[in-house]
């Protein structure tokens, strides 16, 4: 343990925690960019900076570790000051367009340049550097004139994902964010997966099948598990106007964190997709009390009321157990559907028809 | 699951994924392309390797994506797994790497086993499978030096007509190394579906009542009868690639089938068309037309996961809820509440069936999670899983057989469920069809990253579609040479079932002599070409290994 003082308060600390660490963990805000908790910290931001008695310059507090004695001040005049000019600088080299960006009220520069007072310089650029929605990804909307250089997309490519789609590419003022060797996101490998774009603080890397359809402030967010593969993703659904628009990452997922994959991110339209069954169907022959035929205007299908459908499906199971015994009708129950509905389909095949004729496509 | 059953007393992946990812030091994938078909425990696999140093040995004929983070990849030749497992124990028994306090504490049927596996040299092994000996000395010293590895599998070893023998090779290996019931090993079968896990512990299934009380059991009877006030019969029921042949030979009359696409999804299409059209009755609860809706007499619209309440249990036994975010489209209904209706009706014409006085003889539900209450009673392992402790933020895993029970991330760490683990004596068996001069091709079937199954939800999201829209079927660049596929790159693929034509990828993710086609597109659907050949205990088909011919379509 070392003996530290926060804020002129006395604080013990773990060797080797850093000073962010150590803060958060006594309830004190430093606001960070590039940082973020699943992913390594680079020190590139410089917005977390505090001041430390004794150094030469202010210290960033992701990536540095605590020492005995140490006294640091974290709201320091000097450090609200050097906080708004690195704020300042970002803002320069950024579209000033909140006013249609998808991602303002959720934008963790716009929050921060909000809380410092920070606005854009008068020598900042002008115009967009960088074609806007450069890339044909399907999901995946690129805008680098947002782009803050944190590099978190970089990180949770490489650590979370571990496919090192994106990287760094030139020096300076012309440094920027790349696919591969400067091509598109699919021809650099990205499997889709969405993770950069969760960890975009800012609106460079958004979602483009909701582009333009809600901000934060305007939807509903429902906790959900994935309804694809076993590994049971747990994430947010987006809603609108009783409409899913949108996948959001949901920390606090127990098994997943923040990633998911492209089918559990993207592959969600599906729910709206007018080919949706919306109302019982029959085949005619069923109302017209005619025997079964599977040709021509017998064989369309109508659209009842519950009622009718319940009824005839009742009559027909019904049917079948009395003409030839209860295991003569099969229930293929569903993996994708819930453990209750599941129940219910084994209770219906056991207690009310009397048959173990139940399976479903563990299989298959 | 049969064969860890047999094994253990116990079918079900015995550790959780985070367990597996955090702890093993060496990972064995045999059967498995985690990275398309589990992707997110794939990325978790993936930083093991890259940031802990975890070793990966990778057994498939595939150079499946994985592959790229494995440090040996061994290239089986498909359906020779069991020899395969048998020649790398062969050499941990040769080099005395087994854990002897382990199978003389915990184990039986050692010696039995031990005489089946010294039929299994390393170059009499390598013969049958095609690994290079060295190879396999190499991946027995990985393995059996860091300490535990983990097992993992998925269809690649229970969809032959050896699969469960496959599984229980494969809880002989875990057993021989000691790796069972530890943080970081044991056996790690992947579930497939988001519930295939929960349908099978609900009694989704032909031989067994929820949480696994075999319907052979009068005692289970007994139970049952008890609570609904009437159930089935001792005899074990069909299987779903039972029932279908049923229907043509007379046993199958009518079938209830809740949101599933067996024409897609079952082996040798051809035959399940055949099949569905003879039916007399076939009501179907789906979202979406359907191959299958084109035989249904009914068609009653349930719904989508994002407009129902309830609970999936992922493949590591861990309870979820699923919550309702928009309401039902059109006048579709909640699942529950229409197979509740049909039962209503049944037992309303056909009272005498049900004793009313049974705790559970009706079929009035609130909702959900009155339905869970039910389960609580009825299914030991689920008795302390209710929706009020999901919704508070408990972290569920079963067994969880009290209301103030905390679950339990990793089975057998005291004693495996049946006791004494069974070490099973396994041999080979060639696949049901092996290639021959006229179909001289190996094919093998599954699903590819940016789709689902049958394709009936990923076919409807654009994107997925935009990204891969059509089915392609693998196929080595010798091969394509061979066939003179030059630009020209749609092929033929014919089986003694069916046929079908897709644009070929010429890659060599599969080695010469194979191909490998996905069954998500209903226009070439590689399940026209699968054969029904069955395992003898689990029923499940062997999709992996078919004999097939390649043709250029010109």
């Amino acid at each position: 343990m070392v003996n530290i003082k926060i804020n002129n308060q006395s604080v013990q600390a773990e060797q080797g925690q850093t000073i962010l660490d150590v803060a958060r963990s006594h309830g004190l805000d430093i606001p960070t960019l590039c940082y973020h908790k699943d992913l390594s910290p680079t020190g590139n931001c410089r917005m977390c900076v505090v001041e430390v008695k004794g150094g030469r310059f202010l210290s960033a507090a992701c990536v540095t570790s605590v020492w005995e004695g140490m006294e640091i001040q974290t709201h320091s005049e000097k450090v609200m000051k050097d906080r708004k000019l690195t704020l300042e600088m970002m803002l320069a080299n950024h579209p000033q367009d909140c006013i249609t960006c998808d991602v303002s009220g959720e934008c963790e520069l716009q929050d921060l340049a909000y809380e410092y007072k920070a606005v854009a310089p008068s020598w900042g650029t002008k115009g967009t550097r960088y074609p806007v929605d450069s890339d044909p990804n399907p999901f995946i909307r690129v805008d680098m004139n947002r782009c803050i250089l944190c590099r978190r997309c970089v990180e949770a490519c490489a650590e979370i994902q571990v496919r090192d789609v994106w990287g760094v590419a030139k020096r300076g003022f012309d440094e920027v964010i790349v696919a591969g060797a400067g091509t598109s996101m699919l021809e650099a490998r990205c499997e889709s997966c969405g993770q950069c774009v969760a960890y975009c603080p800012t609106g460079a890397l958004s979602n483009k099948m909701n582009y333009g359809m809600a901000r934060a402030h305007q939807v509903k967010k429902v906790t959900t598990t994935c309804a694809y593969c076993g590994v049971g993703c747990q994430f947010d659904l987006l809603v609108k106007n009783d409409k899913v628009i949108g996948v959001q990452s949901n920390p606090d997922a127990p098994v997943n964190g923040m990633a998911l994959c492209v089918k559990g991110r993207y592959g969600y339209d599906y729910i709206h997709h007018p080919d949706r069954v919306k109302k019982p169907r029959v085949r005619r022959y069923l109302l017209d009390g005619g025997k079964k035929n599977r040709e021509g205007s017998p064989w369309d299908w109508v659209e009842t009321e519950w009622e009718t459908a319940l009824d005839i499906t009742a009559k027909k199971l019904m049917e079948a157990r009395d003409n030839y015994g209860a295991d003569s009708i099969g229930v293929l129950t569903s993996a994708k559907c819930t453990n209750e509905e599941n129940y219910l389909m084994n209770k219906l095949a056991r207690q009310v028809l009397g048959t173990n004729n139940i399976d479903h496509c563990a299989r298959l | 699951m049969a064969g860890l059953a047999a094994s253990f007393g116990s079918g079900a992946m015995s550790n959780s994924m985070d367990d597996v990812a955090q702890q093993a030091k060496a990972f064995f994938i045999i059967g498995s392309n985690t990275t398309e078909q589990h992707p997110v425990f794939g990325t978790m696999l993936r930083r093991a390797v890259r940031f802990r140093g975890a070793k990966l040995v990778v057994a498939d004929p595939r150079r499946i994506d994985i592959t790229e983070f494995a440090t040996l990849h061994l290239r089986q030749k498909p359906g020779t797994d069991i020899a395969l497992v048998n020649g790398l124990m062969n050499i941990i028994l040769e080099k005395g790497w087994e854990d002897k306090a382990f199978i003389e504490e915990r184990c039986e049927n050692f010696d039995e086993f031990k005489a089946t596996v010294m039929n299994y040299p390393p170059e009499k092994v390598s013969e049958i499978t095609g690994v290079p000996v060295e190879q396999l000395y190499e991946a027995a010293q990985i393995i059996a030096e860091n300490k535990p590895t983990a097992v993992i599998w998925a269809m690649g070893i229970t969809q032959h007509i050896s699969g469960v023998r496959n599984v229980m090779d494969l809880a002989n290996f875990q057993m021989l190394l000691g790796y069972m019931g530890k943080p970081g090993g044991g056996v790690n079968p992947l579930r497939g579906q988001n519930n295939v896990q929960g349908a099978c512990d609900m009694g989704g299934l032909p031989n067994v009542y929820p949480a696994y009380q075999p319907v052979t059991s009068e005692e289970a009877q007994a139970k049952f009868q008890k609570a609904w006030g009437a159930t089935s019969n001792l005899k074990v029921g069909a299987v779903v690639t039972e029932m279908m042949p049923g229907i043509l030979e007379g046993r199958t009359h009518a079938l209830y089938i809740l949101g599933e696409d067996p024409v897609m999804s079952d082996p040798d299409t051809h035959h399940i068309r055949k099949a569905l059209e003879a039916i007399d009755f076939l009501v179907l609860q789906e979202i979406f037309p359907s191959e299958t809706s084109a035989y249904a007499d009914v068609l009653l619209p349930g719904v989508s996961f994002a407009e129902k309440t309830g609970t999936f249990t992922n493949t590591e036994r861990r309870v979820q809820m699923v919550r309702k975010a928009i309401p039902t489209q059109g006048d579709a209904r909640d699942d529950w509440w229409i197979t509740s209706e049909i039962a209503k009706r049944i037992l309303a014409a056909t009272p005498q069936r049900v004793q009313p006085e049974a705790p559970f003889a009706g079929w009035e539900y609130r909702d959900a999670s009155a339905i869970m209450d039910e389960i609580n009673v009825v299914t030991p392992s689920y008795a302390g899983i209710t929706h009020a402790r999901l919704e508070k933020g408990e972290r569920l895993q079963w067994p969880c057989p009290a209301k103030d029970h905390p679950g339990t991330p990793i089975l057998h760490t005291k004693a495996l469920s049946r006791g004494k683990g069974r070490f099973m004596p396994i041999d080979h068996v060639p696949p049901a069809e092996e290639p021959t001069e006229d179909y001289p091709f190996v094919l093998s079937t599954g699903r590819v990253l940016y789709h689902w199954h049958g394709g009936q939800m990923t076919r409807r999201a654009k994107g997925l579609l935009e990204i891969y829209s059509e089915a392609l079927i693998e196929l080595n660049p010798d091969d394509a040479a061979r066939l003179g596929l030059n630009g020209k790159n749609r092929v033929r693929v014919t089986s003694r079932r069916g046929s079908i034509e897709a644009q070929a990828w010429v890659t060599d993710r599969v080695p010469p002599g194979m191909v490998y086609a996905n069954f998500h597109f209903p226009e070439a659907s590689a399940n026209e070409l699968t054969i029904a050949a069955l395992d003898p205990v689990s029923k499940i088909p062997e999709y992996k290994v078919a004999a097939v011919k390649v043709e250029l379509v010109r």
